[in-house]
């Protein structure tokens, strides 16, 4: 269950930000970038972020996963292709093997949405 | 009003992996050795290629082992009949070796042993072909082996652990007469993944491709200096 040391490693990152803020902002959604040609499982990841943030500074901050699907390209075609994961990785027209991945490989934290603490607490107040 | 703000991270999930892998890259680099992560399903045959391989070549070079296993000592046992540094990663419930849990095994090897009389350091990972292809753990080259009796639809199954490898070895191939398993179609599947990859089929029992797979290893390895950072700069490359 790799996505336990992926969630160790992502929760670090955002504390590292999180304790560089001299006033500290309530993060609302972290942004990640998963591209299906990795080993990792969004929902794997949804599930081991909501169990490892429980009672810390991150509970209940929405992880947002964009999954990003696997695009290679021919050389052969100058064209880029959409392999079938798990079926056919060469190109459709002219059957060469899938040599470029232009998209797919990503595993990224993007951006935080954040807001001022002041600003919390005038929502709360309201 | 509530007003939310943005803060670019722009950071790979893995990084912290990435960094202390190429940590440990630099260790092995300033004492002149290659290492190269020997990756596959359990039961594929990895301890028993390194067998056969410290049996072969220990005598031309100086080579040592990184074992990792989920929570026995078994494999290291076998490998230690080779009298090799053998320095064993107990895994826990982990199903793969980062780059932290062989740092371990490189500060042993700092401490206990002289690395900068090393030539090889093989890594051998936790039997699993999925996650292992994510996690670098500071190697020059990655093995995956797949045995004939998994079937031809592996590398499709698990694309990116073929994907990743420089060197694939076909296991078991003395089974293959006694199986419905077409080679050719093995061979077909991990090329439209990966068609750089270095394939060979090879069967620890009667030796076949063994001389193959020799050759190879010693093809990656810094004789004469300078040689390995070629290689690498050749891997860069042709691979993404």
């Amino acid at each position: 269950m790799h996505e336990i040391d992926m969630t160790k490693a992502l929760i670090l990152t955002v504390k590292d930000w999180y304790e560089s803020q001299p006033e500290k902002p309530k993060i609302e959604k972290i942004h990640l970038t998963v591209g299906q040609f990795t080993c990792v499982e969004p929902l794997g990841l949804q599930f081991a972020f909501e169990a490892q943030t429980r009672n810390t500074f991150l509970a209940g901050v929405e992880l947002v996963i964009k999954d990003v699907p696997l695009i290679a390209f021919c050389h052969s075609c100058q064209q880029e292709y959409k392999p079938e994961i798990g079926l056919q990785y060469s190109c459709p027209d002219c059957k060469s093997p899938m040599n470029d991945i232009r998209y797919g490989r990503e595993l990224k934290i993007d951006r935080l949405e954040y807001s001022a603490i002041n600003n919390q607490h005038l929502s709360i107040s309201n | 009003m509530h007003q939310t703000f943005d803060a670019a991270i722009e950071l790979n999930l893995l990084h912290a992996n990435q960094e202390g892998a190429d940590h440990n890259r630099q260790h092995f680099d300033k004492w002149g050795i290659t290492c190269l992560n020997i990756m596959s399903s359990p039961g594929a045959g990895k301890t028993v290629l390194l067998e056969q391989t410290l049996k072969a070549l220990k005598a031309k070079l100086n080579i040592a082992v990184i074992e990792g296993d989920m929570t026995t000592q078994l494999d290291a046992d076998r490998l230690r009949k080779y009298n090799v540094p053998v320095i064993p990663i107990n895994t826990g419930r982990s199903c793969h070796l980062d780059s932290k849990m062989v740092a371990g095994g490189i500060h042993i090897l700092e401490h206990q042993y002289q690395p900068q009389n090393l030539d090889l350091v093989l890594v051998e990972n936790v039997g699993n072909l999925v996650c292992p292809a994510e996690f670098e753990v500071g190697e020059h080259g990655k093995v995956a082996l797949l045995s004939v009796t998994e079937g031809e639809d592996k590398p499709l199954k698990y694309p990116v652990m073929f994907r990743e490898a420089d060197c694939l070895l076909i296991t078991k191939t003395d089974l293959a007469p006694y199986l419905d398993i077409d080679l050719d179609r093995i061979t077909f599947n991990i090329k439209q993944i990966n068609p750089q990859v270095t394939i060979i089929p090879l069967s620890a029992k009667t030796g076949e491709g063994l001389e193959t797979w020799l050759d190879w290893v010693q093809s990656v390895i810094c004789i004469p200096s300078g040689t390995k950072a070629k290689h690498k700069e050749q891997q860069k490359e042709t691979k993404i």
